[in-house]
């Protein structure tokens, strides 16, 4: 007979099984990781197959001589390292305004394989940073989310943030950006912050600590992690869930994380005096009060502790009220109240637009439009809610954290489009967890209706037992059938019986495990899920290969006659570093500063590091006053070249006419004298005939369309669509010396002060009023000193 | 030297080319008819610069002129060395030239002396405006600066462009276009000199590579990898004032006219993966030919060079090992053009780097013409001790040096494995210290509480395995026994059914044996506290199953043997069977719990 044989032969294989199971299970979801990393890093690489293997953008470009600079004169001197080449004639002290954790982690890397003999350019090393640390970065959101909801989850999170678009955007192998290692540290951090929440290891606690360090190293985002996590102390103290593990998991957290953050020189004291890391310390406080009174209820008697709450209660409220009068005092005392301008356009989204044109002036820092979550997070979007949902049945302190974390990073998102990114793994997490969930679910109902497919894979003893008797009894069932019609009722109540006996263990143990859904439903939706990943990767891809790995120095365009390439900022900056003087000063708007001292490595005026407001709107007011004003402006700080950025025959939207109305508000801001109204007629910014004279007869009108008529004979700008409204006009004080091939950069000097000069009484008088000017700025200070 | 007493008289024609491609060198072929009139055999001639030129001189290449059977094409060139003469003037060089073979008096012998010089044209006016056309000046003496007593001498100056501003004009000067004629002059004495002077229009590029710095590296995987870094100058007439990209755009020929915006080079068949970038990144303008004779690479810098302007650039292409090394057993050669692949280039500084394989000895390198050269070593990809490089330097650099030069040197073929076998002993060691690191017991304290703690955890977790393991092969036995019931409601046969209870039992009782001493072993631990009365009550529920079920079956078997009819039996068993269900289910359960644990 067959079915003894089988059970028989079922019992030793039993134990192996299952220990072969769990450990095919490890190596399978090792080799499906390895596979999500490689995953990770390749999607990344569309940047350089379809352009070259380049830094990208401006910021990059900082982060890569920073980190020349580190390779070449070593980690001592970079410390100390005063750059002199940008915000002439202020200066800056690289060591200690920038966050050095990109800057370590890749001049590390390239150190370590250098000492290997493996000879890589720091370029090299720069490009692919972004790339490998998104590879870590899905790994630890497994790590995470496999402390939440198990290892089926964490893969589906990891798989999913392998190629989230908000997260490709910051990271396409080129995108040498501070957020490249950030979100790596960040999602390691909270991972090591669960995973001492759920096993309250100190050992666990140390980690998250120094995860904590490597976090506040990389990027200024780090406060998010610092109220993110007392946010969620404070939830489960107050849903009653304190116990010994959160104590532990945030105790440490918060005192050597803070002393670790306050070694990063552009922390330093920062770490405990600005508003932005308050909310950890109050809830450091509370927790020691709750973890103090947990202790005194565990060894006092319930009357005593009566009465000791009674007396601490109201000789703590006196003491809690005085504190916090002092505090309030001493943050009101500062004008932010203490929080940074980054900070309080978060809190207060309108407060940037009103006060800090600066940082309003960025395109990252607006709100982001509905497409682009779609863009962003894509089906995720969708699947965010579902997974919310599943993080609350059942709720524990891990899957608590990822609805706080979820919520928290949805606000953020929707105030600035930069913070995308840190919403991007929260809504991957809580996705994958709805996905792996969902298809548990259907698997699960999928399998117990078709137990002959299922007893295959899955074994289990018990199960298999059952289906052969079930399968035994068909057999009695067909044998019986023929047999003579005397026993037949017996027999039926006997099958009865046996279906009666059989049925109920089967189905309590299916009911026990699942709810069971219908068979067909459930194949359908796990298709229309598999679908709906389908297009999720398709749309990943696009928008890895197409949206975002475009380096943004080399533009492209597609024509008739095949691929045409715009390389002309790279043009200008060769340009300018081989036909200038090494100690000549370039000036253009803060945009290109960054890349001007990298690609050109000439000194700049003011750079990408917006420090100072009062420096960038010189050069804003410089731009926007009339030739002979700005050419003063200019020559007093010692410039002597102009760079300014004109699409305007190529049609290349993002250039300096299209961004002047910034230069105007940032400039007008410092100096009133430039009003924002005398360059928009009715409300209206054009540079048509309609135009106002001051915009007509200011510096970057003139620099932009300087002989711009000359080319078709009309001064059509492609960008604006209209023909320019003053098109003949001579420079008096600057004079072309580089225009790129498709006009996309021009670079005028300024002409030497003899030239202005018609008459001896002229000259001195200029010379005065220079001098005067020079005196008075020293003097009054606030004085603008070209008027 | 003796020949300075005798009377040479020698033939001149200069036919001096300012230049046809590139107009920095100056290339002067003189054909010198050499005949001996005096008593003594002559072997060697000199020939003389003024220092002037001197320092300018790039190239000097004699060849014997054979008039009669010999093709024009095979010259063959002569040995030439320079020389110090203690009582001629010293602002004149000499070069002796070894004839081939003696001239006897009164025999004659053609020689031909091809001379190129650098930077011997001077932009005149210095600086130019993009509008404005560059000029340049030549000077040179209308007679060939000569040792001996000259016969008959002319010279004929090609100008590129038949617009002169200036010329000196003598009595026997013919101009024929872009061609100036002096000459012929008849018996002039020894050191005749005569200054010249040419102001010509030249739009021609003056392209210039301040440093060149070609490094050629040797892979005996295939490939020769050249990497070429390029500092390049337009030497010509400075530009100043305004550059007009419009001006520049719409009317390329007339302004900006000594502007040059691209370079070609002849890069040698079969190049593989060109690459052209700079600093900051690849340059997109370049354009690559390929044909099976040549491969030809036009370099656009990324902006039009007008006069002064700098660039710098590098351009790189692999070769094929096999075209360009030569080797038997364990010597080898490396055989590759000295130059630039560009040939309108004059390059100030060249420095050649032959990097050979690590673990090459023997190193030689051989040029066909004087050169600087030294040795250093260069680390790359995962070498120990660097690679040889030969490095062999240059200046004055025109396209006639681009000639084979020559690196011997001696590698032995399984030095190639050296590399492949370290990064495959790296990986082993790198998974043995995984093993060993999975194996070992990492923590530092063995008598820790915790440590200890999580020790017994591991021993309880494998005792409550194997406890399970004995329950679950009880149910199934059970299971046999049920299947035995079954067979014999179908069969009738009593006897193998007892056989198979009595079987079942004799292994039940043997398991249960197995569970007394995993029970009592886990009563010691004191971590399996919370989870051992769970394990008892599973192994209590699963006797009352066993007995349960033993009983079910030998009712069963009683009733038939009694032959009783299949309904009575199904009778007595119900309550029974209703009760082996209920107790399955809690086995179930608890197994599921202990499970979780």
């Amino acid at each position: 007979m067959a079915a003894p044989e089988t059970s028989t032969a079922a019992v030793p294989t039993l134990y192996t099984n299952n220990t072969l199971r769990n450990a095919f299970g490890g190596v399978l979801s090792f080799f499906i990781l390895l596979l999500i990393g490689v995953m990770a890093f390749s999607i990344r690489l569309f940047s350089v197959i379809k352009y070259e293997s380049v830094i990208h953008e401006f910021d990059p470009y900082f982060n890569y001589r920073v980190t020349q600079f580190l390779a070449k004169n070593g980690i001592y001197e970079f410390w100390n390292w005063f750059d002199d080449r940008t915000w002439y004639p202020l200066g800056r002290v690289i060591g200690g305004t920038v966050y050095p954790g990109l800057t370590l982690t890749a001049g590390t890397i390239w150190w370590l394989l250098n000492s290997l003999n493996i000879p890589l350019s720091v370029e090299t090393v720069c490009v692919f940073t972004a790339p490998i640390f998104s590879a870590f970065a899905s790994w630890a959101t497994f790590l995470l989310t496999k402390e939440v909801k198990g290892t089926g989850a964490g893969l589906t999170a990891a798989a999913l943030l392998a190629m989230v678009p908000s997260y490709i955007s910051r990271s396409v192998a080129g995108s040498y950006d501070n957020e490249a290692v950030a979100i790596f540290a960040l999602i390691f951090t909270f991972y090591l912050y669960i995973k001492t929440l759920n096993t309250g290891s100190l050992f666990y606690a140390t980690l998250n600590s120094i995860a904590y360090f490597y976090m506040v190293c990389s990027w200024g985002g780090y406060t998010f992690i610092i109220n993110l996590i007392p946010m969620h102390v404070l939830l489960c103290i107050v849903t009653g869930r304190f116990s010994s593990r959160l104590y532990i998991a945030y105790a440490p957290l918060v005192v050597l994380g803070t002393l670790l953050a306050a070694l990063v020189p552009v922390v330093g004291f920062n770490a405990v005096m600005t508003s932005e890391h308050f909310a950890s310390f109050l809830v450091f406080i509370i927790l020691h009060v709750v973890a103090f009174v947990y202790y005194i209820k565990g060894i006092l008697s319930p009357k005593m502790f009566k009465v000791a709450v009674t007396l601490v209660v109201s000789v703590g409220l006196a003491v809690c009220c005085a504190v916090i009068a002092v505090l309030i005092a001493l943050v009101a005392s500062s004008p932010t109240k203490g929080w940074s301008g980054r900070s309080l356009s978060l809190l207060d989204p309108t407060y940037a637009s009103k006060y800090i044109p600066i940082i309003a002036s960025v395109s990252e820092h607006q709100p982001p439009t509905w497409p682009s979550y779609f863009m962003d997070i894509n089906v995720l979007a969708f699947l965010v809610p579902a997974g919310i949902i599943a993080c609350f049945s059942p709720l524990s302190d891990s899957s608590s954290f990822v609805v706080l974390y979820i919520a928290t990073s949805v606000y953020f998102s929707g105030v600035m489009v930069r913070l995308m990114l840190v919403f991007a793994p929260a809504a991957c997490i809580t996705s994958g967890i709805a996905l792996s969930q969902s298809f548990d679910v259907f698997t699960r109902s999928i399998k117990f209706q078709l137990p002959g497919i299922s007893s295959s894979m899955e074994v289990d003893a018990v199960e298999t037992s059952s289906a052969t008797a079930e399968a035994q009894n068909d057999a009695v069932k067909t044998e019986k059938s023929e047999e003579t019609s005397k026993n037949r009722p017996s027999k039926k109540s006997k099958k009865k019986e046996k279906e009666k006996e059989e049925k109920p263990s089967t189905k309590a143990k299916a009911e026990k495990r699942l709810l069971a859904l219908p068979l067909d439903s459930s194949v359908i939706f796990l298709l229309l899920l598999i679908l709906l990943g389908a297009f999720y990767v398709v749309h990943c891809v696009w928008a890895a290969a197409e949206a975002y790995s475009a380096p943004s120095i080399v533009l492209t365009s597609r024509s008739h006659d095949g691929l045409h390439v715009f390389d002309d900022f790279r043009e200008a900056y060769g340009w300018l570093r081989h036909n200038t003087d090494v100690d000549d000063k370039v000036a253009s708007w803060w945009d290109y500063g960054y890349q001007t001292t990298a690609m050109a490595n000439r000194t700049v005026i003011v750079d990408n590091n917006t420090w100072n407001n009062t420096h960038i709107a010189t050069v804003g007011t410089a731009m926007s006053s009339p030739e002979k004003a700005a050419w003063e402006i200019f020559h007093s700080l010692d410039v002597k070249y102009v760079l300014v950025v004109f699409g305007g025959l190529v049609g290349y939207p993002s250039d300096d006419i299209n961004k002047f109305l910034w230069m105007v508000r940032i400039g007008g801001g410092v100096f009133p004298h430039i009003k924002e109204p005398d360059y928009l007629r009715d409300g209206q910014y054009r540079i048509d005939s309609q135009a106002t004279p001051t915009m007509l007869n200011c510096l970057m009108y003139k620099l932009s369309y300087y002989r711009f008529v000359e080319t078709d004979g009309k001064g059509f700008d492609r960008v604006r669509q209209t023909e320019i409204g003053k098109k003949y006009f001579k420079l008096t004080h600057f004079e072309e010396v580089f225009t790129t091939h498709h006009w996309m950069v021009r670079i005028y000097k300024l002409k030497p002060p003899k030239n202005r000069i018609r008459g001896k009484t002229k000259k001195s008088k200029s010379k005065t009023s220079s001098a005067s000017s020079r005196g008075k700025r020293s003097g009054t200070g606030k004085k603008n000193p070209w008027q | 030297m003796a020949i300075s007493r005798y009377v040479l008289l020698v033939v001149f024609t200069i036919a001096m080319l300012a230049s046809t491609a590139m107009s920095d060198p100056i290339l002067t072929k003189v054909d010198r008819h050499v005949e001996n009139p005096g008593p003594l055999i002559m072997s060697e001639v000199l020939l003389a610069f003024p220092e002037l030129q001197a320092k300018n001189l790039a190239y000097l290449m004699a060849s014997s002129h054979e008039t009669k059977g010999k093709p024009k094409g095979s010259v063959v060139s002569l040995p030439i060395k320079a020389v110090n003469l203690d009582e001629r003037p010293s602002a004149v060089t000499f070069y002796s030239v070894l004839l081939p073979k003696e001239v006897a008096a009164g025999e004659s012998f053609t020689l031909d002396v091809l001379a190129v010089f650098t930077h011997a044209l001077r932009p005149v006016p210095e600086h130019i405006t993009q509008v404005d056309i560059q000029l340049v000046l030549y000077r040179d003496s209308v007679y060939y600066l000569s040792p001996y007593e000259v016969k008959v001498q002319s010279l004929t100056v090609k100008l590129p462009d038949s617009k002169i501003e200036s010329y000196t004009k003598l009595e026997s000067t013919k101009v024929h276009g872009s061609e100036i004629k002096y000459g012929p002059y008849e018996n002039l004495p020894p050191f005749s000199l005569s200054p010249i002077t040419f102001h010509f229009e030249s739009n021609l590029p003056f392209a210039v590579a301040q440093e060149l710095v070609r490094e050629i590296e040797i892979s005996h995987w295939g490939n020769v990898q050249v990497t070429e870094h390029y500092k390049l100058i337009h030497g010509g007439a400075k530009s100043k004032g305004e550059f007009s990209r419009r001006d520049f755009q719409a009317r390329p020929n007339d302004r900006g006219a000594s502007a040059f915006s691209f370079l070609v080079a002849h890069l040698p068949a079969r190049a593989r993966s060109v690459y052209y970038r700079d600093l900051i990144g690849n340059i997109s303008t370049s354009h690559l030919r390929v044909d099976s004779r040549k491969t030809e690479l036009m370099v656009e810098p990324r902006y039009p060079m007008l006069g002064g302007w700098r660039t710098a650039f590098t351009i790189g292409y692999g070769l094929p090992l096999q075209d360009f090394l030569y080797e038997s057993e364990e010597n080898r050669f490396l055989n590759m053009t000295f130059g630039s692949p560009m040939i309108e280039l004059v390059i100030d500084t060249l420095i050649v780097k032959v990097v050979l394989p690590e673990g090459s000895s023997g190193i030689l390198a051989a040029a066909p013409f004087p050169i600087k050269q030294w040795q250093e070593t260069k680390i790359s990809h995962l070498d120990i001790g660097g690679r040889p490089v030969v490095v062999l330097e240059k200046t004055n650099v025109v396209p006639e040096h681009n000639q084979y030069f020559q690196v011997y040197y001696k590698f032995s073929g399984l030095s190639m494995l050296r590399e492949p076998l370290m990064l495959i002993s790296g990986f082993l060691l790198f998974f043995a210290a995984c093993i060993g690191y999975m194996h070992a017991d990492t923590s530092i304290s063995k008598s820790s509480a915790s440590y200890l703690a999580k020790q017994q955890w591991e021993e309880v977790q494998v005792l409550i395995q194997k406890v399970q393991n004995v329950i679950n092969r009880c149910l199934a036995m059970h299971d046999n026994l049920e299947a035995s019931l079954r067979d014999l409601s179908r069969t009738g046969d009593v006897q193998a059914c007892k056989a198979a209870r009595k079987s079942a039992d004799g292994l039940l009782k043997e398991l249960s044996k197995e569970m007394k001493p995993l029970l009592t072993s886990l009563q010691a631990y004191s971590s399996a506290a919370q989870i051992l009365p769970k394990v008892e009550e599973l192994v209590a529920k699963e006797r009352e199953l066993q007995e349960k079920v033993m009983l079910k079956h030998s009712t069963a078997v009683e009733g038939y043997e009694r032959k009783s009819g299949a309904r009575d039996i199904d009778h007595r068993v119900a309550l029974l069977q209703q009760k082996i269900t209920a107790l399955k289910q809690e086995v179930d359960d608890l197994l599921q719990f202990i499970d979780d644990i």
